[in-house]
């Protein structure tokens, strides 16, 4: 390299200040939300906590060619991003991976339940008839038997509960008195959990007897006595004015029409100044939509979400390609709400979990301090040995290693990239092996000394001849990382990127900081010196 | 200090009793993993990442028996493995489901309140906190694995081409079987542990991997270096000799340095790190061990059984010659 001791310091002293700075800019760097990070190196999510998601589309319904395929993703990913802007995580990561995938990386955040429900709301839309409820009643005492012959501790349980008096909500009122008699003398499981009648004629249920009544539909016997083409739907939990209830529609199975050929969907207040949603269809899906609406006047259609029951307005007349949604007691919120999962639901097949990492903050935490721990007693152990066996020499390596470390975290924050736990271990490791290169120098250096050199070529061949022997071996592992990098994920990648920096790092700081070092200490000693110490 | 110095030991000539030690850990990693498919019906312990499903990892304040977690598990009727996780203090657990429910999920079926449902019966949701889940597809599980595999076949191959290309085919080759050597018995130790196969193993192994090669390169350069200056009478065994032993101190001292600082993570780095410091750890004593005892051996073998033709010799006679002619050391610059 040049040989000009003061450039070669001077070069050594920017990389410092460089790296310094890097690290402090990055500590004080604040997020989209204004919040300063106070991370100077960015924490992976292993370290942060946090939950990692993996989307694709589903395509167990409709198969899709490969553009459709692209196309969809990229809709779903400008979605999937508005949706979880709306969690207030700082920095969420949404990315595409290949052609069908969707990362998404939140930090911060490990409540699973909440991410994943904002996730899977841009999902798949459709327009479903609802079927009024009584359609079912013929078939309900079947129904009730097949559920006490596969539940039969269900059917004991029953009785006197309280959604024995609204099993009427079901019946009309000249049977009211014989259902009377009746609830002593059948169990009910499944209608004695229907506590009230929605608002949209649809049936409510407590969230807590959620779990069974799907298991009571879920069963075959149950599911053929429902009237043909038609399937029970549930709709959203908590709904306005229905908190702790969950709703149950029935529905015919058949679309009448899907998202994917909704073009917009728009809040508005209408001439009333209330609120209102107005969706366009492309012109054919207009066509159909209008005859079928017009076949299905003053029934419900039931706006569906990924196999969940939206809203079910009433249709007042045939729609062609332009229609309105009237929201009733809603706020413009709300319509804004429903245009923006409309519009969402404009995708070809629905999305769905792949993939589902999370981390709590309290591990990330212990792991970050049992890291740092590590790290500083390994960079002890090494730094003793060295001293111990190298002496003076050993004194130059140190100043590099320390060096090294500095770089390394400093290359780091300059890259933004992340610090996983392995990652954290790759460094760790990388230390002792960052003093390979001053090793096999070293060792050169001893060997020159004693064939009978004179200390400053014997430096300068030491430097020399292991060269190439450094070159080989970090160019192989550098091949390593480069591999593991390309086909690894998250952390992985993340070990991956520390261990090329420390390759790189290691090299720079081995030869050329520590030749620096000989440089300096060999020119400011006195001529009269013999000897290395080494 | 110094370690090692002048050191004369006869590897090449130790090379039958190497063999046999190779020979017994050979035997000790396929009987591992044979005992495994027969115990477990897999060769290893394949984590989540691989085999998809559910991994739910709990923190309990106080110390609890996993008798009492397994009970409540099987009374809610659920067929999970729930093991220990760590060194035995009772506190943490891992809970493995086979499922894992691709797909939009029901109301409120996250995986941690499945398990806080499930555990309900015996433990207060106070008493334990859900640190981690991890939660793969048994798609993306296949994927993972699909992509482990071309990352550790791909640096095989790139590194093994290098070699080739740098030194000559039959470095090349005996390099190959130092690598492969240790991939065999590193794949027996993580069968022997039995420790859960994740994608950080897959980095730790390459890094084992990469590590051996590392320490096989140095050795093979002052090979390399030894056999192009003047042979001074040595015969090719002597001269390898010669090397291993030239390099020895090095190797010594970087794999002590190694080790320590993966000694520091195993002691200090909690659970989670621990096995792979611990993989780390033996990787790098088996891929120092090769680089002495089965690189170099089987250089000579190959040296042996191909010997380089003989106008090379010719051409090494001339050059010594000219060799005694030229002055002596190279002019050096000042430093």
């Amino acid at each position: 390299m040049f040989q000009n001791t003061k450039a070669r310091l001077g070069l050594i002293a920017a990389l410092i200040v460089l790296s310094v700075f890097a690290l402090w800019s990055n500590y004080n760097r604040k997020d989209d939300h204004g919040k300063p990070i106070r991370q100077a190196v960015t924490l992976g999510l292993d370290l942060q906590g946090g939950s990692h998601f993996a989307l694709e589309l589903d395509e167990a319904r409709t198969a899709l060619t490969p553009a459709q395929r692209s196309d969809a993703i990229d809709r779903a990913l400008r979605v999937v991003r508005l949706r979880v802007e709306g969690l207030g995580v700082s920095e969420p990561v949404v990315q595409k991976a290949g052609n069908n995938r969707i990362i998404v990386e939140l930090a911060g955040l490990s409540d699973q339940a909440r991410a994943k429900s904002v996730l899977q709301k841009s999902a798949f839309l459709e327009f479903q008839i609802v079927r009024p409820l009584t359609e079912i009643q013929p078939s309900l005492g079947r129904m009730e038997a097949a559920i006490v012959a596969a539940f039969p501790n269900e059917g004991k349980a029953q009785g006197q509960a309280p959604g024995a008096d609204v099993g009427g909500l079901l019946q009309t009122k000249g049977d009211a008195a014989k259902s009377a008699t009746d609830t002593l003398a059948t169990s009910r499981p499944l209608q004695s959990k229907f506590a009230a009648q929605g608002p949209e004629g649809q049936v409510l249920i407590a969230n807590a007897d959620t779990g069974a009544v799907r298991r009571y539909l879920a069963l075959p016997q149950v599911k053929a006595l429902l009237p043909r083409g038609t399937t029970f739907l549930w709709g959203v939990q908590d709904a306005e004015g229905q908190a702790g209830m969950s709703s149950l529609y029935l529905v015919e199975e058949d679309a009448i029409m899907t998202g994917d050929n909704l073009q917009d969907a728009q809040p508005q207040s209408d001439q009333f100044g209330r609120p209102v949603v107005v969706f366009e269809l492309s012109r054919r899906a207009g066509r159909k939509f209008e005859k079928e609406t017009g076949e299905h006047i003053n029934q419900q259609m039931a706006i569906v979400l990924d196999d969940r029951v939206f809203t079910a307005p009433v249709i007042r007349g045939a729609i062609s390609n332009r229609g309105q949604i009237e929201l009733g007691n809603s706020t413009l919120d709300d319509a804004t709400d429903l245009a923006l999962v409309l519009r969402a639901g404009a995708l070809p097949a629905p999305l769905k979990i792949v993939e589902e990492r999370s981390v709590g903050p309290s591990l990330g935490q212990d792991s970050v301090e049992k890291g740092q721990l590590a790290g500083i007693v390994g960079i002890l152990a090494v730094v003793a040995m060295m001293l111990v066996y190298y002496r003076l020499s050993g004194l130059f390596a140190v100043v590099g290693l320390l060096l090294y470390v500095l770089f390394i975290l400093g290359i780091m924050a300059a890259l933004g990239s992340e610090l996983s736990f392995p990652g954290i271990a790759g460094l760790i490791l990388s230390i002792g092996m960052a003093v390979d290169a001053n090793v096999l120098i070293f060792e050169r250096i001893r060997e020159e000394l004693a064939a009978g050199r004179s200390v400053r070529p014997a430096v300068q061949e030491g430097f020399q001849h292991a060269l190439s022997a450094i070159i080989d071996s970090n160019l192989t592992t550098l091949i390593t990382a480069a591999i593991l990098y390309y086909v690894g994920t998250g952390p992985i990648r993340g070990f991956a990127v520390t261990l090329a920096i420390g390759i790189i790092a290691s090299m720079f700081t081995a030869i050329f900081v520590v030749r620096t070092i000989f440089m300096v200490y060999l020119e400011r000693r006195s001529p009269a010196a013999q000897g290395l110490s080494i | 200090m110094r370690l090692f110095e002048n050191a004369s030991y006869p590897f090449i000539q130790w090379r039958k009793r190497a063999y046999i030690v190779t020979g017994i850990l050979f035997a000790l990693a396929i009987g591992a993993m044979v005992m495994n498919v027969a115990r477990t019906g897999s060769w290893l312990n394949y984590g989540v990442d691989f085999r998809g499903g559910t991994l739910v990892q709990l923190d309990f304040k106080d110390a609890v028996p996993v008798e009492q977690i397994r009970a409540a598990a099987s009374a809610a009727g659920h067929d999970w493995q729930i093991t220990e996780f760590g060194a035995g203090s009772g506190h943490n657990y891992l809970v493995r489901m086979e499922e894992f429910r691709e797909g939009t999920g029901g109301a409120g079926a996250t995986v941690q309140s499945q398990v806080q449902q499930a555990l309900s019966s015996r433990f207060q949701p106070s008493q334990y906190t859900v640190v981690r889940t991890e939660q793969v597809g048994a798609k993306v599980g296949d994927e993972l694995q699909y992509r482990a595999l071309i990352a550790i076949l791909l640096s095989f191959a790139a590194t093994m081409l290098y070699l080739w290309f740098r030194f000559e085919w039959r470095f090349g080759l005996a390099a190959i079987a130092a690598t492969g050597h240790d991939i065999l018995i590193t794949l027996g130790i993580l069968a022997i542990l039995r420790s859960e196969i994740s994608l950080g193993t897959v980095a730790a192994f390459l890094t084992i991997v990469g590590y051996s090669l590392n320490d096989t390169i140095v050795v093979f350069d002052r090979i390399r270096e030894n056999l192009a200056k003047p042979r001074h009478g040595r015969s090719y065994q002597e001269l390898l000799n010669l090397s291993i032993n030239e390099t020895l101190p090095r190797t010594v001292l970087t794999g002590s340095t190694s080790l320590m600082t993966l000694l520091s993570l195993y002691i200090f780095g909690g659970a989670v790190i621990r096995d792979f410091a611990l993989v780390l750890m033996l990787g790098i004593l088996i891929g120092t061990f090769s680089s002495i005892f089965v690189a170099s051996p089987v250089l000579y073998f190959l040296e042996n059984r191909f010997p380089h033709q003989a106008p090379k010799k010719q051409q090494a006679v001339r050059s010594q010659h000219t060799e005694r002619q030229r002055p002596a050391p190279k002019a050096s610059r000042t430093a």
